[in-house]
């Protein structure tokens, strides 16, 4: 109502401006759309009408070769199995340990809850370094096995900040003395009455670090040396990044088939993995979006 | 005076150590179920801390951590002397730099531009749209662009054929990385960004529209006079959180972006640390390099908050 009506008092120069700010944001979500229309667009085009050119917005010559290819290849199907039973068992390790370490820092009278703040918020400031990590990792004997995809980066310092706002919020104190008063432990609460209240937050965490296990390769770069855990994403690196960047010491031959091989698959190849991505997209966006305002409130 | 002083932080020790007394009661399962994370954080987050003391040692698999030699600032020394570190260095600095200089800006622009036009499914789609590359992992990103840039297959240089200019190697001329890299991050992340200041502004009393709306004010000058004083305090928390990552710049988009033709600006003291710690073994050298990394970070941080708390009164801590 209030809008309508500034609008048909709109001076000249308002009105300049607000077809400025359309075309503005016109352009902007254009520059953005083109590059994904492109890829899926050369995705379901023929190899050929690919590397002649002549693909610069939609199909060319609609043909699912290069989708054929990459279900054919048995490499990437194995990341991608890997990187399902990653992105799963990661999501619940990392969801599980924040929670129960968000919602303790969220009462009010849990004493050390400022030490323990104070413990998780130095390690945003000071970063011990990428090698004392690697040690760390290495004497535990996780090299080369999941653990060390599941467990080193397990809780985010942001999660858990956002985890506790919410809790704040939504588990009023009140709650947890009456429940206290008819004989329930803290575990038992948590587990009945925090957890089925708290699943928007649960939803949030969830997919913030799905999305992350889902879309790193570099832990698995450093940890991982046996091709059987690969994930899918240094799958990806390999024969979209490696392969075409430098052939290496390979022979000709053999440098000359993997680049066909790659030129014919790596659109697909692109829309295949970003698949489970874009599945999840519009909830995604939702919650992501939840996350990032309760992040942002100080408290 | 001093007696009561003295007794009622007496009594404050008191009744602390009854509050804490009381807490551990209550919530004792709360703490016990707290070590594990506690726990983690202790043995990935602090330990590698301590770990970097092995910066000033000559570490070797075999004593160990503690049982290393210690060799003082040896490593610090042959990096510096070293004239890579110069260019290292200022690489690192000059990405990190162009990096703020274009995706700090953008966010709030997009943000403010967004905030001007109704509720609709213009707005919606240009929102869900600008939102979406970021969700697309590094590796698609960096393919995408070798995939676009190629000079021979290569979309962008298809197009300019086009026009008459010749094919480009843009991924192999070392004078291009920066802005290639930089640009590809605006795209992928500016949407993302100005999620938090549109909340921001629409968190801001709609009462100062009114009363702009009532002194005749243009659009223009409430953008100036209202909005952007209304999300400084947002815009001020980002900068500084953005300054304080300066040094700590995306490394791993880095790494997959170069190549032996664009070193010579690609380097930056992220990836060396990785080449001559993981790949080289060079353990105690490259941890020695990363501190460094570290600590410029640190201090960049507290300047600025502090530089941002006297301007604006707004900062961190």
């Amino acid at each position: 109502m209030k809008k309508k009506k500034s609008t048909i008092r709109e001076s000249y120069n308002d009105r300049i401006l607000l077809i400025l700010i359309y075309f503005y944001l016109s352009v902007i979500t254009l520059v953005v759309l083109y590059p994904l229309v492109y890829i899926v667009s050369a995705s379901i085009s023929s190899p050929e009408a690919v590397t002649a050119g002549q693909v610069w917005l939609w199909p060319v010559d609609f043909s699912l070769e290069g989708y054929k290819e990459v279900l054919n290849n048995s490499s990437v199907m194995r990341g991608f199995r890997n990187s399902i039973l990653y992105t799963i068992g990661y999501t619940f390790i990392a969801v599980f340990l924040t929670i129960i370490f968000a919602y303790p820092l969220s009462r009010k009278n849990f004493y050390g809850k400022k030490i323990l703040m104070i413990f998780i918020l130095f390690t945003m400031l000071f970063y011990g370094g990428l090698i004392p990590e690697y040690l760390v990792v290495q004497r535990l004997g996780m090299l080369d096995t999941p653990w060390a995809i599941l467990i080193p980066k397990a809780i985010a310092v942001w999660q858990v900040i956002i985890a506790r706002t919410f809790f704040q919020a939504s588990i009023p104190e009140e709650l947890v003395e009456a429940s206290e008063m008819d004989g329930c432990s803290s575990i038992k609460f948590l587990w009945h009455v925090v957890i089925p209240l708290s699943k928007p937050i649960i939803a949030v965490l969830a997919l913030m670090y799905a999305v992350f296990q889902w879309n790193s390769y570099f832990d698995a770069m450093i940890f991982l040396r046996t091709e059987d855990l690969f994930p899918l994403q240094l799958e990806l690196r390999e024969i979209l990044i490696t392969q075409t960047q430098s052939g290496g010491n390979l022979d000709i031959a053999e440098q000359q088939r993997r680049q066909q091989l790659a030129n014919l698959m790596q659109y697909s190849l692109i829309v295949v993995s970003s698949i489970p991505v874009l599945i999840i997209y519009p909830f995604a966006q939702k919650y992501f979006v939840k996350g990032m305002l309760l992040g942002s409130v100080k408290g | 005076m001093e007696q009561s002083l003295d007794q009622s932080k007496e009594i404050k020790k008191v009744t602390q150590r009854h509050l804490a007394k009381r807490s551990f009661q209550r919530h004792w399962q709360l703490y016990l179920l707290m070590m594990l994370p506690v726990l983690y954080f202790v043995i990935f987050k602090y330990i590698p801390m301590f770990g970097a003391v092995i910066a000033f040692k000559d570490y070797n698999v075999v004593q160990g951590i503690i049982g290393s030699p210690w060799v003082g600032w040896k490593h610090f020394e042959n990096f510096f002397n070293n004239p890579v570190a110069w260019d290292l260095i200022r690489n690192t600095f000059l990405l990190s730099v162009f990096q703020l200089a274009v995706t700090f800006p953008l966010p709030i622009l997009l943000a403010l531009s967004l905030n001007e036009i109704k509720d609709g499914i213009f707005k919606r789609s240009v929102q869900t749209l600008t939102y979406a590359p970021y969700f697309i992992s590094t590796v698609i990103i960096v393919s995408m662009l070798i995939l676009m840039l190629s000079p021979r297959t290569g979309i962008v240089n298809d197009l300019l054929g086009l026009v008459g200019i010749d094919a480009i190697n843009f991924l192999g001329q070392a004078d291009m990385f920066r802005s290639i890299f930089v640009w590809s991050d605006a795209w992928q992340v500016t949407g993302y960004s100005a999620i938090i200041y549109l909340a921001a502004l629409a968190g801001i009393d709609r009462q100062q529209y009114e009363a702009a709306k009532i002194d005749g004010a243009s659009r223009l000058q409430k953008i100036w006079n209202i909005d952007i004083p209304g999300i400084m305090p947002t815009i001020v928390i980002i900068l500084i959180l953005s300054v304080g990552n300066l040094m700590a710049i995306g490394f791993e988009k880095v790494y997959l972006l170069q190549n032996p033709l664009n070193l010579s600006t690609s380097e930056i003291l992220q990836t060396y640390v990785y080449k001559m710690g993981i790949i080289n073994a060079n353990f105690s050298f490259a941890t020695a390099v990363g501190l460094f990394n570290s600590i410029i970070n640190l201090i960049l941080l507290v300047i600025v908050n502090s530089v941002a708390k006297k301007i604006s009164g707004n900062g961190l801590w």
